[in-house]
């Protein structure tokens, strides 16, 4: 089977630093890859290359065999991309925050979806709360809704996802990855500590 | 599980369209204060200068357009830099719906958060400049026709300019230049009214620079977020 997402020969050049190069990868559907490494290591660099978010100093970035600067939004359209700072805007409610965030990602979605998905990130009766008055933990929850609508995007790029989060929605963020990753979606992620995942998910550790 | 449905890029354009409307709306200081900005600015000339109709009404034109070219720099500075701060212009980046049309669609929120108040209020203001309400019209209407093209053209600067320390600066230095052609067709459109000939070919100018400007920034701001943004 050929690989979905794959690096080629990729190498990260920050200022007039070499984070890493030669780097190759290949991800296959229902695998996660979870990228750690000391800071600065060049993790958040990599993911945002796997997004096109950043070019690589060399090397390409497959996606189902086509370099993903000439897919673009066909591309964007099978990705979630969760990057550190949440996402929100502080004068918009978490609803307006949410349903916004899915529809550009092209998920469109109803009103009753979003309160349903804010619900179940553990913020249900604070759907009108602007996102200003948030809690670091609630704007995280807030952003991380946004994957239980986005069941269909084949990739989720998650970048520290278990910061600020307590015990009960790290749990519950586990569940939504291996449910994903039991649909067949590709899920690459960094955390610091290693992540308490079933034994049954295929889980590979690139160390940057 | 829910059912998924595709959302279209009509629907992603118009979803940003009004986010930015409403924040505008939530956050109505940052609108007043470029406008008192405007009025402030344009209402010091007459005290400064003395009560000489003649005078005023001659430097009017140049007045007005200047002070709205200065209103819609301040606004400007923050037309991506709030969307960088917070993290969500790295989703527009990664939306599924195409750059340069989401580009385009912030521009047309800004303008009527902006240039289009500009323009509503210059009649108001060409009242202390006493002058004729013929070359009141044709003041609004090159306004009318002339802040789109501040908000095209100053996306781009905009766009170049995000991220960097001092931006609002570096974007004066780099649009205010560019601003030059409309600035002459603005005010020079006012002063043919006042001088009794036709106008119709500074809004022909104006019109075209608009239409051009339409199609072209919004994929140079695209491109130069994309750099910006590496």
């Amino acid at each position: 089977m050929n690989p979905v997402l794959e690096l080629r020969q990729v190498a990260c050049v920050r200022g007039l630093r070499t984070l890493f190069e030669g780097l190759d990868l290949s991800l296959q559907p229902g695998q996660l890859l979870r990228l750690q490494g000391a800071n600065g290591a060049g993790k958040t660099s990599l993911l945002r290359m796997l997004c096109g978010l950043l070019a690589p100093a060399q090397g390409e970035v497959l996606w189902r065999g086509r370099r993903i600067e000439t897919l673009r939004e066909e591309f964007s359209k099978e990705l979630v991309y969760l990057g550190h700072a949440a996402a929100l805007k502080d004068d918009l409610s978490a609803l307006e925050n949410l349903m916004t965030a899915c529809v550009l990602g092209g998920v469109g979605t109803r009103r009753a979806e979003a309160i349903d998905a804010l619900a179940a990130a553990g913020l249900g009766g604070r759907e009108r709360a602007p996102a200003r008055i948030l809690s670091q933990g609630q704007r995280k929850r807030v952003a991380l809704a946004r994957l239980v609508l986005s069941r269909g995007a084949a990739l989720w790029v998650l970048d520290e996802p278990f910061n600020a989060l307590d015990t009960a929605a790290s749990a519950w963020l586990i569940g939504l990855i291996t449910a994903q990753l039991g649909n067949g979606g590709i899920v690459v992620l960094t955390s610091h500590q290693s992540v308490p995942f079933d034994d049954s998910v295929p889980q590979a550790v690139l160390t940057l | 599980m829910t059912p998924v449905h595709a959302a279209g890029t009509f629907e992603g354009l118009r979803c940003l369209f009004e986010r930015d409307l409403r924040i505008a709306l939530r956050r109505r200081s940052d609108t007043v204060a470029a406008l008192v900005f405007f009025v402030i600015v344009v209402s010091l000339f007459p005290l400064g200068v003395g009560p000489e109709p003649t005078l005023l009404r001659s430097m009017a034109p140049g007045v007005v357009w200047v002070a709205a070219l200065l209103a819609s720099m301040l606004s400007l500075a923050r037309l991506f830099a709030d969307d960088h701060h917070d993290g969500t212009l790295e989703q527009l980046l990664l939306s599924a719906v195409p750059l340069p049309l989401l580009v385009a669609s912030k521009i047309a929120a800004h303008w009527l958060c902006s240039g289009l108040l500009l323009a509503l209020m210059s009649p108001l203001l060409a009242l202390q400049f006493d002058l004729s309400p013929s070359a009141t019209g044709v003041l609004m209407v090159s306004l009318l026709l002339g802040t789109p093209l501040l908000s095209l053209i100053g996306a781009i600067g905009a766009a170049l300019t995000v991220g960097v320390r001092g931006a609002s600066v570096l974007l004066s230095l780099l649009v205010l230049p560019l601003y030059i052609p409309v600035l002459i067709f603005g005010a020079g459109a006012v002063d043919a009214s006042n001088a009794g000939l036709g106008v119709a070919g500074h809004f022909s100018l104006l019109g075209a620079m608009l239409v051009v400007a339409s199609f072209l920034a919004p994929f140079a701001a695209a491109v130069a977020l994309r750099i910006s943004m590496e």
